[in-house]
């Protein structure tokens, strides 16, 4: 499972912690995260997401 | 008044004396918009002033140096009250080329007409030598922005810190040691809970960057300018960032007819006791911009609203709504409130409240009908001690 950042503020999701204080549990892939779900920083959408490449 | 930060770097910006509302922040010592100017092979201008000041700008930078001679500006952030000056700027500055990263050329091209300007756009960790000094810049996300940066001069140990470190305080001196320091760090403190206080992850992650700097002085884009008590704001900050809770009880409250306000004074009496720091804040009373910057370090808060039209009092709901996008953490307590017939809003949307802001409920709200009785004051006031003990876990500092 790969990580995504936010482009707009940098904050990185990593499916091993989710975003559990948003309801998505550890072990969610970025893809299974419900469409909306908002950037627990910034509040953007998960469009503003790029993956990021090992 | 001293202007000069280090030999051949000045401050030429505007001091906003009169300024009492920023965006909801009530600004009652005003501010000040920092510009700095850097004479070297190559001159720069670090940032602009807000809009209706960028002639105070123009003349400053004129008294030491031809406008022509300007060949950068930098753009720090794209807030208007840094950015909001630099059309006019560009304008008077016929040979500057515009400084920024991506996402700030972004910004500037959704505010301002922009066509006329030439842009250097720049990456984090990328440098511009002036001459004998270097400008490296540093993007710091969400500090205030996304396209929020800092410039750091290594030559001169000088950080130019954007709205981290800043304070809205207009003031005859622009040094950290002409004024005292508790009354500076007051400020500081404000400014952080009122404009950052929901960037704490993002600014702990910039005060890690700044750590393997090398800084001797921090000018920020509002405020006086950091040369003798970096310690002391790092210090600051580093609290700041966690909310760190001190033993510091808070009641809040709206009331109608009083019912609300008897039960928040015996809040009050019941924290009291404990012999920790507690205040009292009605909502009509007290500005939400003091509100936010006490709880910032408070560790326990009983927030009290009596029910109006099936809802909450709409002052309440205002400073509640503040606070909620502020996103006060580590904190604890409970919700409180008169009724009269429906137990619809009030309490149960005050502590409602409280839960999405994750404050820790640590007990069930507590509800009169009407006014409330002796029993129902005695209750508010075990509560009230259950607050001071809870906070007293604390240390002070």
């Amino acid at each position: 499972m790969k990580k995504y950042i936010c482009d707009v503020c940098g904050w990185i999701y990593d499916p091993e912690t989710g975003d559990p204080d948003s309801g998505i549990a550890p072990g969610t892939a970025f893809e299974d995260i419900p469409d909306d779900w908002e950037c627990p920083e910034c509040g953007v959408g998960k469009d503003d997401f790029s993956v990021i490449e090992d | 008044m001293n202007i000069t930060l280090k030999e051949g770097i000045d401050w030429v910006g505007y001091i906003d004396w009169t300024v009492r509302d920023f965006h909801g922040y009530k600004t009652e010592s005003g501010s000040t918009y920092n510009s700095y100017l850097i004479r070297d092979e190559k001159n720069a201008v670090i940032d602009a002033v807000k809009a209706p000041y960028v002639h105070k700008l123009v003349e400053h930078i004129e008294a030491l140096t031809p406008l022509e001679s300007i060949d950068y500006v930098v753009c720090n952030h794209a807030e208007p009250d840094h950015s909001g000056g630099l059309p006019g700027l560009m304008k008077a500055c016929p040979n500057a080329t515009l400084v920024c990263n991506e996402k700030c050329k972004v910004a500037l091209e959704k505010h301002y007409d922009t066509s006329a300007w030439k842009w250097q756009v720049v990456e984090d960790g990328d440098t511009l030598s002036l001459g004998k000094r270097t400008l490296q810049f540093i993007n710091t996300p969400m500090v205030h922005w996304p396209e929020s940066m800092f410039s750091y001069v290594p030559e001169e140990k000088l950080l130019f810190s954007m709205d981290a470190f800043g304070q809205h305080y207009a003031s005859a001196f622009r040094f950290d040691d002409e004024e005292p320091l508790d009354v500076i760090l007051h400020e500081a403190k404000a400014y952080y809970a009122n404009i950052v206080m929901l960037y704490g992850r993002p600014i702990s992650q910039t005060m890690e960057r700044a750590a393997e700097l090398e800084i001797e002085m921090i000018a920020p884009s509002h405020g006086v300018i950091w040369r003798s008590h970096l310690k002391e704001v790092f210090a600051a900050y580093q609290k700041y960032v966690v909310c760190k809770p001190r033993p510091k009880v808070i009641v809040l409250y709206a009331s109608m007819w009083k019912a609300t306000e008897k039960m928040a004074e015996a809040i009050l009496e019941g924290a009291q006791e404990c012999g920790v720091e507690a205040q009292f804040f009605n909502v009509d009373s007290t500005h939400a911009t003091r509100i936010v910057t006490e709880v910032l370090d408070c560790a326990a808060i009983a927030i009290g609203s009596p029910t109006l039209n099936n809802s909450l009092m709409p002052a309440m709901a205002g400073v509640l709504c503040y606070m909620s996008g502020l996103r006060p953490t580590n904190k604890a307590g409970f919700a409180f409130g008169s009724y009269g017939w429906s137990k619809r809003g009030g309490a149960a949307a005050v502590e409602e409240a409280m839960k999405e802001m994750k404050i820790d409920i640590l007990r069930e709200s507590i509800r009169s009908q009407y006014v409330p009785t002796e029993e129902i004051l005695e209750e508010c006031r075990e509560a009230g001690r259950m607050l001071g003990k809870y906070a007293e876990q604390f240390a002070k500092d």
